[in-house]
């Protein structure tokens, strides 16, 4: 079908506010009478409140738990976080109580003097008996099948936190207004918001929750922005005038969610012609304090965690533990970079066992149509692993350099990868995401619950409902964010603005092409006036899931990826330094060409810090690195030259037949930079690769 | 604990006589760039209240040459030192210390003086200015007095600075023979030392000098692995001693064993590359 | 005090201690330059001084009286470089670009993609991971963007 938008890198819907300083973000914004809010958080990781003093001074208000209105829990998947702990401490940084000033500075200054019983902490995740999902998922007889493998290869694999560092701290505003509040801030999911502050608030209140411009995301503003969002409200209607809350860089550091630490280990049986019979993983997450969305992570983990690779009998089991640490949550990837560093990095190790090269294994096992994964689900034609393989190889020559750089301080690697996208099993129908369309007398407006946050959504939805029109791409415009205005369109997560979001659009958009008829909006308005459209996702029919045996279609299509580091390694400091970066990736097809790339080339990017550079300190239960000049993201000088391929495979379920991008970048720079430093033979097995961590494991003769 | 404002003074001084007659009566921090400060008093952790700008001194910002000596003036910033001419001929090893200090918007502000000034165990230009010997020269209404470097620091985060002195410029003699620099970040750019060396090798002269930061207190000279390379012991045993002389610990960004390990790998690359 | 801010003159009340970043905020109200950490590693605050890019979080007041600071704003809203940002996708989410702009402000005519990489390695952004970034400054300054694989 030939398309005038899709397809084509035009211009972005966003205009030109972000380049100039005209769009407003979170603490942009100004309002009359505004306070400014503080959280007082604990200084401690387990025990409880004993007591809490007063704040000397004027003009002080201040909330305490027994003051919530609702219920001082943050509605999520479970109940178990309160917005304010209420005796009970579990983690260093809890929020204990609130604070608001109409001036930023005294507030800051002020001493609030709060009296702990401190209990011993667990900070272990390997110890911890407090299991906040477990998940066993089986497919065939994995263990009687490994006794029957010529070769078992064992390996366990670790990752750390990693933090998202968006450059926009945590910011909301909330303001008492309509008979209720309405809060305006940086957020991904206004409709998670609004949920959890009916809950907090109780039923009395008109709750309305508006999206500003936001600086980035990446999960860090999936479900937290619910609690600060909470808090500001609290203090609002105390106050009875607007509050800001906004971060400084360190408390979004440190008290804020970051990705699970994970615990991978592998048993695998394999012959010794490189087929692998026998898989079991176990996959252990740190949690954190409470669950938050811990159960999802630990699933899309699991169900990740076999990696594009076909075996008869696999064994899965996952548990995500509670620590006394500031809980941990979505991030970009959620739970599959870590499952599949470890399966990348271990069919490495198998390869160097046996004696068959990485590539050669790869090419014997990955996925085909037909093939099942661990969960059982068939492949079909949108199954790319070999397309995206190959590619990969070919374009980086990686079979001549992976000969030529064998015994020097050069190692090229490679790590093959897929990522289901929207949520998991009949996690879209359960969702019922809704979008709606609306004639205006000039074209169309887009109404979604989706948020901009870097990544297109606004174009990307313009351009898919131009064509599915047949209207002129400038004559539609998209609504901001704001849950009074437009329908709950699911989160902005999983990958699922494009492939779900957007399909429900192109639907509204094939509804109002036959109610239009020949008419354009313009002259339909002009006759008739305005109607909407609006729809539900309605997911494709033949998915069926089991969620209780972890059994069938995890998810309704999978992107794939294969990307390829090369890299040399500093033999006096084992810095190492990246040569070239080329990431091979296959989504169905690029909407915004230019936007899809900036996807991959960022989240590639953020996918390196996780392997070489980010590094979360913890002491105390805490991290203690929380300054950006000691948690290091990659700067200009530490990004290689990114070779980008976008290759095509159209999904028909999908708008234009367009899969899930966002997070698949983050699955691959990992296992690549690892393979390649295992290349030039140091046996690392967790990320991040550290300078101090590769000169543990170089041999005291200097490498290379 | 981060202060109130109201808690702060600042003073301007535009010349060099008035900024000394105000250390003399109204004792405060001086401050130039402030990229040091600036942090500090945002996090709450330094004690210093009252300051005063020297920034409008416009003598104090120069790069010249008294015969043999290069001099830099105090306020000279990181970008002042990588364009001077002067600089790339006398002391290159000191232009690559500055172009690897913070991104640019750093280097536009901090002064070399204050690097001094800060004492930081890992400011960047301190090995630099260990191994060329430099001087630093201290003002007051009192008179003028020359430090070398090796008698600068007293120890961690000290210096002989007295609270009416002002560093004024910092003198470089002749750096004979080699110069040599690597330091070793958290990352390609913007990072703080993990461990960073300068030295020197002359072959003519036999005159040798290592200089290594973030591995003690204060920049350490390694004076007995200068004598034992000089007297021809062989790099395994320099090595041995340069371990001796340093005192490097674990910290948020590194390990003393990495540290250790590196500081004897990047002296055998000093040695390697300077034969 | 007196600052010019964008070859403007304003009467500044703030106590010459306080960081230019607070007064061009909130006290001028010019709310495109962005504080992203408070200690000079983002960039996200970059803005000219007597024409060279600093960092605003980390700068007193007080110390620039005399001199002239150019923020986003003195830009104008209509820069080639700024539809450059948004053209190439230089700028995704924005919160860094007008820190990216800045610091990309002093470049020669004719800069190299290691002059740019290295007139930008003060600045973090999370979104892009850089190329994008060199492709707007690039075609900006009518250099090829070859070696930045362009789309």
């Amino acid at each position: 079908m030939k398309t005038a938008a899709v397809g084509q890198s035009v211009a972005r819907k966003d205009g030109i506010g972000k380049a100039t300083g005209a769009a407003k973000y979170a603490d942009d914004l100004v309002f009359p009478g505004m306070l400014h809010g503080r959280t007082i958080r604990s200084t401690i990781a387990a025990g409880r409140v004993l007591s809490i003093g007063d704040v000397t001074g004027d003009d002080f208000v201040s909330v305490h738990a027994r003051e919530i209105p609702g219920k001082n829990a943050v509605e999520l998947l479970g109940f178990d976080q309160p917005f304010l702990a209420d005796q009970r401490v579990r983690h260093m940084h809890e929020p204990i109580m609130l604070l608001a000033h109409h001036d930023r500075e005294t507030l800051f200054a002020a001493d609030v003097r709060v009296e702990y019983e401190i209990s011993a902490p667990q900070f272990d995740p390997a110890q911890s008996t407090h299991v906040f999902k477990q998940i066993d998922m089986q497919k065939g007889d994995a263990s009687s099948a490994m006794s029957k493998a010529d070769l078992i290869v064992e390996g366990t694999y670790r990752t750390g936190h990693q933090e998202h560092v968006y450059i926009e701290p945590n910011g909301v505003i909330a303001v008492p207004e309509n008979g209720g509040i309405t809060v305006y801030g940086s957020v991904q999911c206004p409709f998670y918001v609004k949920k959890a502050l009916r809950c907090l608030l109780g039923d009395e209140h008109v709750i309305r929750v508006v999206q500003t411009e936001t600086g980035g995301g990446f999960g860090g503003k999936e479900e937290y922005p619910s609690i600060l969002a909470g808090h500001a409200a609290l203090l609002a209607l105390k106050a009875g005038r607007p509050v800001k809350m906004v971060y400084d860089r360190e408390e979004d550091m440190v008290a804020t969610t970051k990705r699970h630490p994970s615990v991978v280990t592998h048993r695998t049986g394999v012959m010794r012609d490189g087929r692998l019979v026998a898989m079991e993983v176990d996959v252990l997450l740190d949690g954190g304090a409470y669950m938050t969305l811990s159960p999802v992570v630990l699933s899309r983990g699991c169900i990740h965690a076999a990696g594009p690779y076909r075996c008869d009998h696999t064994s899965v089991q996952g548990r995500a533990v509670f620590t006394n640490t500031p809980p941990n949550g979505a991030f970009r990837g959620f739970g599959a970079p870590q499952t599949e560093f470890a399966m990348e990095v271990h069919l490495d190790r198998i390869a160097e066992v046996l004696g068959i090269d990485a590539l050669s294994l790869r090419r014997i096992n990955a996925l085909r149509a037909g093939d099942t994964t661990a969960t059982g689900q068939t492949m079909r034609d949108d199954c790319s692993a070999h397309m995206v393989l190959e590619e990969a190889v070919r374009r980086t020559d990686f079979e001549r350099k992976r000969a030529e750089y064998a015994g020097t301080n050069r190692g090229i690697g490679l790590a093959l990868f897929f990522h289901g996208a929207g949520f998991t099993g009949s996690g879209e129908r359960n969702l019922k995401s809704r979008a709606r369309l609306e004639l205006t007398a000039t074209g169309v407006r887009i109404a979604t619950g989706s948020t901009e946050i870097g990544q297109g959504t606004r174009t990307m939805h313009a351009q898919i409902v131009t064509d599915a029109l047949g209207i002129p791409y400038e004559t539609v415009e998209v609504a901001q964010p704001d849950t009074a205005n437009v329908p709950d369109s699911g989160p902005t997560v999983a990958s699922r603005t494009c492939m779900v979001v957007g399909k429900i659009l192109e639907e509204c958009a094939g509804e109002m092409r036959a109610r239009l008829g020949d008419l354009t909006p313009a002259q339909y308005h002009a006759q008739h006036g305005a109607f909407a459209v609006e729809r539900v996702y309605e997911p494709p029919d033949w998915i069926d899931w089991d969620d209780d045996t972890y059994r069938g279609d995890a998810y309704a299509t999978y992107s794939w990826g294969c990307d390829v580091a090369e890299l040399e390694l500093d033999p006096d400091t084992f810095e190492v330094r990246l040569i070239k970066v080329t990431a091979v990736q296959e989504f169905g097809r690029p909407i915004h060409p230019a936007l899809a790339k900036g996807q991959i080339e960022g989240g590639t990017v953020q996918g390196l810090g996780f392997a070489l550079l980010e590094r979360v300190v913890m002491k105390g239960g805490a991290m203690a690195n929380g300054q950006l000049t000691n948690y290091t993201i990659p700067t200009t000088l530490d990004v290689p030259e990114l070779d980008i391929v976008m290759m095509e495979n159209p999904y028909p379920a999908g708008p234009f037949g367009a899969k899930g991008l966002g997070e698949l970048p983050m699955d691959g720079p990992a296992p690549a930079v690892v393979n390649a430093l295992r290349h030039i033979g140091l046996d690392v097995c967790e990320v991040p690769a550290t300078p101090e961590l590769l000169s543990s494991l170089a041999p005291a003769a200097v490498v290379g | 604990m981060k202060p109130l404002l109201s808690e702060l003074a600042l003073r301007r001084a535009s010349t060099l006589d008035e900024a000394l007659a105000i250390l003399r009566d109204d004792p405060r921090t001086p401050i130039a760039g402030a990229t040091d400060i600036g942090v500090a008093l945002n996090f709450g952790t330094t004690t210093a209240r009252r300051f005063l700008d020297i920034t409008q001194v416009r003598a104090l910002r120069r790069i010249d040459t008294a015969g043999d000596t290069l001099v830099i003036g105090a306020l000279s910033t990181y970008s002042d030192i990588l364009r001077s001419a002067l600089v790339t001929e006398r002391l290159p090893m000191l232009q690559q210390a500055a172009g690897q200090t913070g991104g640019v918007q750093i280097q536009n502000r901090g002064t070399l003086a204050g690097n001094v000034a800060n004492a930081s165990p890992a400011g960047d230009s301190l090995p630099v200015l260990a191994a060329a010997d430099a001087t630093i020269v201290l003002q007051s209404t009192r008179g003028e007095r020359r430090v070398p470097m090796a008698d600068f620091y007293t120890g961690y985060r000290a210096t002989v600075v007295q609270g009416d002195e002002l560093i004024t410029a910092i003198e470089i003699p002749r750096v004979p023979g080699r110069q040599w620099f690597r330091k070793v970040g958290t990352r390609a750019a913007q990072a703080i030392s993990k461990i960073v060396m300068a030295a020197v090798r002359d072959a003519d002269s036999g005159i040798l000098r290592v200089a290594v930061g973030s591995v003690a207190p204060t920049v350490v000279r390694a004076t007995r692995t200068e004598e034992l390379l000089a007297s021809g012991a062989g790099i395994d045993a320099a090595v041995r001693a340069l371990d001796g002389e340093i005192a490097p610990i674990d910290d948020i960004r590194s390990t003393e064993v990495y540290r250790r390990r590196v500081a004897g790998n990047l002296l055998r690359r000093f040695w390697a590359d300077s034969a | 005090m007196k600052l010019t801010i964008n070859s403007v003159e304003h009467d500044i009340a703030a106590h010459p201690m306080a960081r230019l970043l607070d007064v061009l905020r909130v006290e001028c109200g010019l709310t495109g330059t962005k504080e992203g950490c408070g200690e000079g590693e983002c960039g996200a605050c970059t803005v000219l001084v007597g024409g060279e890019p600093v960092c605003a979080c980390i700068l007193p007041v007080g110390q620039v009286e005399d001199s002239e600071v150019r923020t986003i704003e003195g830009l104008g809203g209509d820069h080639p470089l700024q539809h450059h940002f948004m053209n190439e996708i230089g700028a995704q989410c924005g919160i860094c670009t007008p820190g990216m702009i800045m610091a990309a402000m002093t470049l020669g005519p004719s800069p190299s993609l290691a002059d740019v990489k290295l007139a930008l390695a003060g600045n973090l952004c999370r979104c892009t991971g850089y190329p994008a970034i060199y492709r707007a400054v690039l075609k900006w300054k009518g250099m090829p963007v070859d070696g930045v694989a362009d789309r």
